[in-house]
């Protein structure tokens, strides 16, 4: 079975957004694999060694994002793959898509895994463009992958409901929070990390060009959410109290 | 000299943080209430080989080198300083000399247990009557036929009882002579050997410090760590990594103290300002100052120590320095805290406490100062 697992570099999600001049500021921030993708790591290992085959990780993004795909190896992944695009233009979901899409022309692969959404864009895009692109089906937000032979029995959350949808292979399937636990990549694993293959893939390997992958959105604003304002504390008798707030809430609020 | 970090060490340092966070720090106030030993933490760190960082993968380590052990320190007494010592005594002076020291067959029987972290080391040298000057020890070792019989006793044993291994020392000769200490592995269920009363400790709640009796207790003749009389070299060989490594510890205290000051103040209110004033500020930028130059020290010493270089002096100059700015440090940051620092309700009064034994353990620092200008005046 060859898995593939669609992986990207985020911030940590402790880290406290800064933006100037449009920009956002990234000096000094601590980046992790995408906690999403993290469970698409895990699950990609888990079925690799009940069912056998190799699990590969691949990301879009500049050299630094090699530190994430060597602690998805510590983490038991077979081997890495490096897109580097930074000759892209303004790149945005299209671009990815278009990237991956030429990367997977030359793979055969059984299942590709991906995170549901990544926590820093968040446009959850990627694995649904690609499974379109690549003419295969997808499945996103699993809670619970099974295989069977040909097929995967895909548990997925909707909005809190479970829904449960069989496909078969090959198929691309996002992984939500709840699917697994993520292992720790152990010490040894880290060393061994280290001699497992990387490959740095740029856009000439991929036979893509700058022009056709330059993004299709414009951003147009970059701003943080307003502070978050002190509450309100009513006072008098209970009854005025309670008027006051049903009054607040149908004119200030306008939520009633 | 380069402080870089490796990016395996980074993947480490983010690795151990991680984990001090999500499984270590959910542990801290039940060790603080109760003062119990976490047992199970020691399983799930020798699964993510944290219990055999600098040995060898041949023993089952993580093959890492010093450098990243110091790290892992570093970042654990973050979280939990008493979980910092249990990995600092396991592994410099648990484990380390029986792979040093330790004959193959001392070395397969013993070091992949330890490195895996289903064997807990210790080390027990210093007595009621000897504590930095190992040559007065008084436990003795006498060989009869093919074992070695102890008697005598062993206080502030930090992992006792919860060790399966305790690296003992024993004189077997004349008293007052340092040539006739040697050096034995004694297993927990040596018929003779007993655990002593746990001490009630000021901090590092959850780690436990023992003392130990031996009453003709017998250890096989194989268990001889060495040869008879290598005691003393075997007990110094390791001096210079525990050091650094507490040093490590007291770096990993102050830090966790200056972030809880840090945020405190960004959020207290007082007179309706904020807290963050410039008097404030002076304060943090001294712990922080003091800090940083602490870090300098301690990954300079690891840096020669990975080297093979000398490292005697600086590793007492790191562990004198971090320790007396993990007490510097925290000690603002009660301050900072106020009223509230004092209260068991915030962490600070545990990095407080915790702290303190930095400046103690591992040769006081006094003992520090001895060594570094003994090394300032040798020529």
């Amino acid at each position: 079975m060859n898995i593939y697992v669609l992986l990207k570099r985020t911030f940590d999600t402790e880290e406290k957004i800064e933006i100037e001049n449009g920009e956002i500021i990234d000096d000094g921030a601590e980046f992790i694999i995408n906690p999403y993708d993290e469970y698409a790591v895990e699950e990609a290992i888990q079925i690799r060694d009940e069912h056998g085959g190799e699990v590969s990780v691949v990301t879009v993004g500049d050299e630094e994002a090699e530190k994430q795909l060597r602690t998805a190896l510590a983490m038991g992944a077979d081997q890495a793959y490096l897109i580097e695009d930074e000759d892209i233009e303004n790149g945005d979901e299209y671009s990815t898509q278009e990237l991956l899409k030429a990367f997977f022309a030359e793979k055969e692969y059984d299942l590709i895994l991906g995170g549901n959404v990544a926590v820093d864009g968040g446009s959850g895009q990627i694995g649904p463009r690609l499974a379109d692109q690549l003419d295969i089906v997808h499945v996103t937000s699993a809670v619970d992958i099974t295989l069977e032979g040909n097929e995967a029995k895909v548990e997925r959350d909707v909005e809190g409901d479970q829904e449960i949808i069989s496909v078969s292979l090959p198929a691309l399937i996002t992984a939500q929070q709840g699917l697994n636990e993520p292992r720790y990549p152990s010490l040894p694993g880290i060393m061994k990390a280290k001699k497992k293959p990387l490959e740095t893939l740029d856009l000439d390997d991929l036979d893509v060009d700058e022009e056709d992958a330059e993004g299709k959105t414009k951003t147009v604003e970059r701003f943080l959410p307003p502070e978050k304002q002190a509450g309100r504390i009513l006072e008098g008798e209970v009854e005025g109290q309670v008027q006051e707030l049903v009054r607040l809430l149908k004119t200030d609020a306008k939520v009633l | 000299m380069n402080l870089q970090s490796t990016n395996e060490q980074e993947m480490m340092r983010h690795m151990v943080r991680t984990f001090a966070q999500n499984e270590v720090a959910r542990e801290v106030p039940n060790m603080e209430a109760t003062d119990q030993f976490p047992r199970h933490l020691i399983k799930k760190m020798g699964e993510i080989g944290l219990m055999g960082v600098p040995l060898p993968e041949r023993y089952s380590g993580s093959g890492m080198d010093f450098t990243s052990y110091i790290l892992a320190i570093h970042e654990m007494s973050k979280v939990s300083a008493a979980v910092g010592v249990i990995l600092s005594v396991h592994t410099s002076v648990g484990t380390k000399p029986i792979y040093t020291f330790g004959t193959e067959q001392q070395k397969r029987h013993y070091v992949p247990k330890l490195a895996r972290g289903e064997y807990l080391g210790a080390f027990a040298l210093t007595e009621p009557g000897a504590g930095s000057d190992a040559a007065a020890l008084k436990t003795t070792a006498v060989k009869k036929g093919n074992e070695y019989i102890l008697n005598g006793s062993k206080v502030f044993i930090t992992n006792g009882g919860e060790a399966d291994t305790y690296i003992v020392f024993a004189r077997t000769g004349q008293l007052g002579s340092k040539s006739n200490i040697s050096a034995f592995i004694v297993e927990k269920d040596t018929p003779g050997f007993m655990v002593g009363k746990k001490e009630k400790k000021m901090g590092l709640k959850g780690s436990n410090t023992t003392s130990l009796t031996f009453e003709d207790a017998s250890v096989p003749e194989r268990q001889l760590l060495g040869n008879e009389g290598d005691g003393l070299a075997i007990a110094m060989a390791n001096l210079n990594a525990g050091r650094i490594g507490i040093a490590a510890q007291a770096l990993g205290i102050a830090e966790a103290a200056l972030e809880e000051a840090k945020s405190y103040v960004q959020e207290r209110k007082q007179f309706g300002q904020p807290a963050k004033q410039q008097g404030v500020a002076f304060k943090l930028a001294d712990m922080a100052t003091n800090i940083e130059a602490a870090k300098l020290l301690t990954y300079r010493a690891a840096n020669l120590y990975d080297k093979g270089l000398p490292s005697r002096k600086q590793a007492s100059m790191a562990k004198l320095f971090a320790s007396k700015t993990a007490m510097k440090v925290t000690t603002e940051a009660v301050q900072l805290f106020g009223g509230y620092g004092y209260t068991t309700d915030v962490p600070v009064e545990r990095f407080f406490r915790d702290a303190k034994v930095c400046e103690i353990y591992e040769g006081t620092s006094e003992i520090q100062k001895h060594v570094i200008g003994k090394a300032l005046l040798a020529n």
